[in-house]
């Protein structure tokens, strides 16, 4: 089975960082919603394995929003 | 307030300049006795150049200001010579603990990399790392430092500096061929030859309350993103020696500096932070903001800036002083062999091209920790909070936190002062790197450092046996060299197991130089005088020692230029 991958596996965590942040820049909230959207399923492409999508999905599910 | 330091208070003494019926003229002036002037002054001074040093002021920094000095600095503080009393008196720490809201989300250790002699930073007041600078300066001949001397005027031409200084017996003139100006980030020399340093301004504030307790958690960095005790803002704590305990509150861009520095306002804060049981004193408090910025050329005919007049940053991740000392490492060395006349004066162009390298390198990683820290609008701070959130739980996300990353010396990969490669190597110790340190072995079974070795010259790192011509030749491309005024001294590094027998033969005890730098047998490297790499080769080949040493001291450059 494959498995998600949770150690660090950037190249340049600071630089993918710091161009998340500007890709957002100057941006509306439903413009960033939208980048967001997109960014998303470009980047489940690039994973492409069923499983481990499942995987980051079922992380991703588990928020608290505290009201 | 509390008091763990008394500044020492430097004499005003009168030079004998200020008698002569004509302005004297010097080599070498700097202006400002802060990190990056002293550094430069012990520095020309190790290459035989006698300097004067000028500070409008009569003691070292007031305020302990910055805390955080990085290996690299040290590095270069060893050689000349101030390193020891730093590291003795300065916190060596290596634990960290971030936290988000109540909880602690995670903590690391450092483990720094074994066999270096010099540890990955400490905490140390600024006032004591400057004066340990200046107690080294005041044993060196070639310094004249001189406490309440202001300069007053700068005027300079294509081949020289003049200036007027003012003191309590009047003003002086001085003149010189070069003016290295490290007056600090609002320079006025900067100002009035009409130079900018361009940048941007951080609309924030922020609250340092350095105080002085008995405190019974260990010496380690805790940093809290959106503490209860003090919401919606970041909070730092980090010791520094004297049992002096640095607390840095992030403020906003509303707060009142002058309210926030009272210690009616600063008491509830600090309570709310370490309960009302715990006893403290307050040492210093001070409000600040900052700005990333630089000038767009740090040379001006005969007038050089270095320190935060040339280049200012955000105090995350400590690139400010320990930048500054990289800049002047990188200058010194070439403005010496300017002065003696072995380099063309466009080898200081390169100080210029390989520091605005270093200065937009520090600018971008401060930039970036401050961007973390304080999102600039709402998808952002959700971006931070989810990092933070998941960086409990998956270690990835621990490296997309940025509190301030440590200061590393910067590689200058595209200087065309550096041989490019010719043969495969490892990335780590390419040409442009900062020389690491390695624990060796001299004559005897003597226990040493490489970077002790390194020195401040031209060095010649030589691997195993090399063929007997090839070192014939090897000796005889060298004392061409030294015949122009080269010098570039030869060390035989011989592997594990064997015995140093000549003062240049060292042993690689622990194996760690041959893997630090990709060595094998009769593998050959050349070290620049700041202990940067400017070549190497898999086999020695000594005309091509001769060219990457003139190439280093910017020869090729200049016959570039000119043709």
């Amino acid at each position: 089975m494959s498995t998600l991958i949770t150690d660090s596996n950037f190249t340049d965590a600071d630089a993918f960082y710091a161009a998340l942040a500007d890709v957002h820049r100057d941006r509306s909230d439903a413009e960033s919603a939208a980048i967001n959207a997109r960014l998303i399923l470009l980047l489940a492409n690039q994973v492409g394995n069923q499983q481990i999508l499942e995987q980051a999905l079922a992380i991703a599910g588990q928020v608290h929003i505290k009201e | 307030m509390a008091s763990t330091y008394t500044n020492p208070e430097y004499p005003y003494r009168r030079s004998p300049d200020q008698d002569a019926t004509q302005p004297v003229h010097h080599q070498v002036i700097i202006v400002g006795g802060g990190p990056a002037g002293l550094a430069a002054a012990m520095d020309l001074a190790l290459h035989g150049i006698d300097s004067v040093v000028l500070d409008d002021n009569n003691t070292v920094s007031v305020g302990s200001r910055a805390i955080c000095i990085a290996k690299r600095t040290l590095e270069i503080c060893d050689r000349y010579g101030c390193a020891q009393p730093m590291i003795d008196k300065g916190v060596i720490w290596k634990h960290g603990r971030v936290y988000f809201g109540e909880e602690q989300i995670y903590e690391f250790d450092l483990l720094p990399e074994q066999h270096h002699k010099i540890p990955a930073f400490i905490n140390l007041q600024q006032y004591y790392f400057e004066e340990y600078m200046v107690d080294r300066c005041m044993e060196m001949p070639q310094i004249d430092l001189r406490w309440l001397h202001k300069v007053a005027e700068v005027a300079s031409t294509a081949n020289r500096a003049e200036i007027v200084v003012d003191t309590q017996d009047g003003p002086y003139r001085l003149s010189c061929d070069y003016l290295l100006v490290a007056d600090g980030a609002n320079s006025p020399i900067r100002d009035s030859l009409g130079l900018e340093s361009k940048g941007q301004i951080f609309e924030d504030r922020f609250l340092i309350a350095d105080i002085v307790m008995q405190a019974d958690f260990p010496a380690e960095r805790r940093f809290w993103f959106d503490a209860p005790f003090h919401p919606n803002q970041s909070t730092l704590l980090h010791k520094q020696a004297d049992n002096v305990w640095r607390i840095d509150f992030q403020l906003g861009w509303d707060a009142d500096p002058e309210e926030e520095k009272k210690i009616d306002n600063i008491r509830p804060r600090v309570e709310a932070m370490l309960g009302e049981d715990q006893q403290w004193e307050l040492e210093w408090a001070s409000v600040y903001t900052f700005r990333c910025r630089k000038m767009d050329s740090y040379i001006h005919q005969r007038v050089i800036f270095m320190g935060d007049a040339a280049h200012q940053v955000s105090p995350f991740g400590a690139r400010g002083a320990n930048g500054a000392l990289q800049g002047v490492e990188n200058l010194c060395w070439k403005l010496a062999a300017v002065l003696d006349g072995r380099a063309p004066a466009s080898l200081l162009d390169t100080y210029d091209t390989e520091r605005q390298h270093g200065a937009r390198e520090n600018i971008l990683h401060s930039t970036r920790a401050t961007d973390f820290m304080t999102p600039k609008n709402a998808v952002t701070r959700l971006f931070r909070d989810t990092a933070l959130d998941l960086a409990r739980d998956y270690p990835f996300a621990r490296s997309l936190v940025n509190s301030g990353r440590l200061s590393t010396p910067c590689t200058y990969d595209d200087t065309p002062l550096s041989t490019p490669d010719r043969a495969e190597f490892s990335e780590r110790m390419r040409p442009g790197s900062t020389c690491l340190d390695a624990p060796i072995a001299g004559p005897e079974g003597r226990q040493e450092w490489l970077l002790e070795r390194l020195g401040n010259r031209f060095t010649l790192l030589l691997f195993g046996e090399v063929a007997a011509d090839a070192r014939q030749q090897l000796e005889a491309a060298l004392a061409s060299l030294d015949r122009e005024g080269h010098h570039t001294r030869a060390l035989w590094v011989l592997p594990q197991g064997q015995h140093a027998g000549r003062d240049n033969e060292v042993v690689d005890t622990e194996g760690v130089l041959a893997q630090r730098y990709d060595l094998r047998q009769g593998g050959v490297y050349l070290i620049r005088p700041d202990q940067h790499v400017c070549a190497r080769w898999r086999t020695l080949d000594p005309d091509a020692v001769a060219q990457a040493v003139h190439r280093a001291l910017g020869k090729t450059l200049a016959e570039e230029q000119a043709a």
